[in-house]
């Protein structure tokens, strides 16, 4: 059994004291900025980013995995308790969650998020410990063409699954990529949109971008009017679940779980859109659709499970190709390149202890959550009472120090100033950010292969579309691209994302 | 413009990206084109400008036809200071040293706030600044100077 001998490895890896202190660490972070809104899992991974150097390379990326996830968790507790999701992919979970605590069933509503949460994500750590080696063997039949072509469809899809206008997120694809070329072209040597500043020859840092476009434009974006938060706690007890509930929650938790693991795969959402898909799936199955908005136990159980579930399998695409499925993965891909490692299919065979370590920790983790977080509710929600200008004035001084300390090159914080202002000002014009940072980490690779494919084929482009695989990526990408623009799908699509605001 | 039905966002964000795009185009061309068999270094980029001007065309035209919501309040006060924080950081954290630049950036982005009191930003200046000198600096060991050539006597 392969599979036994892999995740035996996995286990070990990640049971080791040091991997386990740190899984701990990086999950509750992960709940800490979970619960704070205000700042999320891309901008406290981009600011840790440069710390995690010092660190091992198992070490640092599960830790990195455990704030992504540990945040999912965090961000329902403080969905079902205050109304008030912290992480944008819980927002449903309060809808019912929120009114069970009103109803005195807070403590229920938490477990059933925790216990859903974790079936998901045991479930679906299995998933990505099946699937990616597979996927893996394919992916070494990948040359330039095919690569490229595969590129293409995680943008394509980025843009599907974003909010708002198509063109604008077509628009800030183009804009990624165009800043991702930034620096040495690889081929000539030739500096490219450098402005004569030799500091960012060797391109724009990724940290740079991540921390000022999702960090700093986020925390103008709280400044422009200040709130005070008020905390109207309902009052938790009885922290188990009654016969009833579990009964209820058994179907909805599987249902969550199918549909989160699938669209996690997908590019560009994973676990937001996961969360509203389960939503809509289990009103429409229910038998007392008019019980959801009033407590109904589905509308947790099945968000709360599809979210996590997306949040795990979203880092298949990541371990088996090396394609980030959202920004937290491309934060990912920054850290394994920073640590020396070429994410793609060649990590699992080279570094097998590595990519086993991260899976089992995914399991781990989601353990450690479940056991932590419901007796620590108390005092993460104490925590909701800091008030927000004590802590951007923290953010800002940690985002300085991190992003500082990956090059000791000044030029990189003036980067964040720019890329801040620039994130805000794409927030004004309604313009996502995430394909944007997908495009900026894309644009090196998918313009190295393109090249290297346009070579190879010695300037003949059909080659795009003669090789199976590569053809039926780029068919893949334009079905998606033709379904967007499809006025009924647009419809849905502006409805699904406005019932998000 | 005698119409006054038209969505600000749309039209900001489309003159924008277009100008954006001539400039990436221009710096392109000035580059090696190349050949679509051996692409230069301006070849790929001059393509995503010119796609980038398509965009931003598309969406000024837009801007005349549908109208959005308002763009809203603008944190003037908010990007000032906040971005203030990190360019202070970077042009003094080699002269001043690790130490006093972070505690005047933490300090500078304070005032972002309206309802940061002068005292308040005072002490967690300090105490942020004690923190991640223990942490960062003796804790983890990133190789700062504590005190640049500047506060040296």
């Amino acid at each position: 059994m392969d599979l036994f001998n892999n995740l035996l490895l996995g286990f070990q890896t990640a049971g080791s004291i040091e991997n386990l202190f740190f899984c701990l660490i990086g999950v509750l972070l992960g709940t800490l900025i979970g619960v704070l809104p205000g700042i999320g899992a891309t901008a406290t991974i981009a600011m840790l980013l440069p710390i995690t150097f010092q660190l091992e390379p198992v070490s640092s990326l599960i830790m990195l995995a455990g704030i992504y996830y540990g945040a999912q968790y965090g961000g329902s507790t403080t969905a079902i308790l205050i109304n008030m999701p912290g992480e944008s992919s819980s927002a449903v979970t309060a809808i019912d969650g929120y009114q069970m605590a009103r109803k005195g069933k807070a403590g229920a509503a938490l477990a059933i998020a925790a216990i859903g949460s974790f079936f998901a994500g045991t479930v679906s750590t299995f998933l990505v410990a099946i699937f990616a080696p597979p996927l893996t063997a394919i992916a070494l039949e990948f040359g330039a063409a095919e690569y490229f072509s595969l590129m293409v469809v995680g943008l394509v899809s980025s843009i599907a699954l974003a909010h708002g206008s198509v063109i604008k997120a077509l628009a800030m694809v183009a804009l990624g990529l165009l800043l991702g070329l930034v620096g040495t072209d690889i081929y000539t040597g030739a500096p490219r949109f450098t402005l004569g500043i030799r500091e960012y020859a060797d391109g724009l840092n990724f940290v740079a971008v991540a921390v000022g476009v999702f960090g700093i434009a986020e925390i103008l974006r709280n400044l422009e009017n200040e709130r005070t938060r008020e905390v109207l706690m309902a009052k938790v007890s009885g922290l188990l679940p009654s016969r009833e509930d579990f009964r209820a929650m058994i179907a909805p938790v599987l249902r969550g779980t199918a549909i989160g693991s699938i669209l996690g795969i997908l590019p560009g959402g994973g676990a937001i859109l996961a969360s509203f898909a389960s939503y809509t799936v289990e009103k429409k199955v229910s038998k007392t659709p008019e019980e959801f908005g009033h407590g109904a136990v589905a509308g947790v159980a099945g968000p709360e499970s599809a979210n996590n579930a997306g949040a795990q399998t979203s880092f298949i695409p990541l371990l088996t190709l090396g394609i980030p499925a959202n920004p937290v993965m491309a934060l990912m891909v920054g850290a394994m390149i920073i640590q020396g490692i070429v994410p793609g299919p060649n990590v699992a065979a080279e570094q097998p202890a590595l990519f086993w370590g991260i899976i089992a920790s995914m399991w781990i983790g989601n353990l450690m959550l479940v056991i932590l977080n419901l007796p620590l509710i108390g005092l993460w929600v104490k925590l909701l009472t800091i008030p927000y200008y004590l802590l951007f004035p923290i953010i800002m001084a940690f985002c300085s120090i991190g992003v500082y300390s990956v090059n000791s090159n000044v030029y990189d914080l003036y980067a964040v100033a720019f890329f801040g202002l620039l994130g805000y000002l794409l927030l004004k014009l309604r313009c996502e950010p995430a394909p944007l940072l997908l495009g900026f980490v894309l644009g090196p690779l998918l313009e190295e292969n393109l090249r290297r494919a346009m070579i190879l084929s010695r300037g003949d482009p059909s080659t795009f579309v003669t090789r199976p695989i590569s053809a039926t990526l780029l068919f893949i990408a334009v079905v998606v691209l033709i379904v967007v623009f499809l006025p009924s799908v647009r419809k849905k699509r502006e409805e699904v994302f406005v019932e998000e605001d | 413009m005698n119409s006054k039905s038209f969505d600000k966002a749309n039209l900001i964000c489309g003159i924008l990206l277009i100008l954006t795009g001539i400039f990436f185009a221009y710096q392109s061309i000035e580059l090696e084109l190349g050949t679509a068999f051996r692409m230069g270094p301006g070849y790929f980029p001059f393509i995503l400008a010119l796609a980038l001007i398509l965009f931003g065309a598309i969406i000024l035209f837009q801007a005349f036809r549908v109208e959005g919501e308002p763009i809203g309040p603008i944190a003037w006060r908010g990007i000032i200071f906040i971005l203030a924080a990190p360019i202070f950081f970077g042009i003094t954290v080699r002269g001043l040293g690790f130490v006093p630049s972070l505690f005047f950036a933490a300090l500078i982005a304070s005032f972002a706030s309206h309802k940061m009191k002068p005292l308040t930003a005072l002490i967690l200046a300090v105490l942020l600044t004690a923190f991640s000198v223990l942490v960062f600096s003796y804790g983890l060991g990133l190789p700062f100077q504590r005190f640049g050539p500047w506060v040296r006597f």
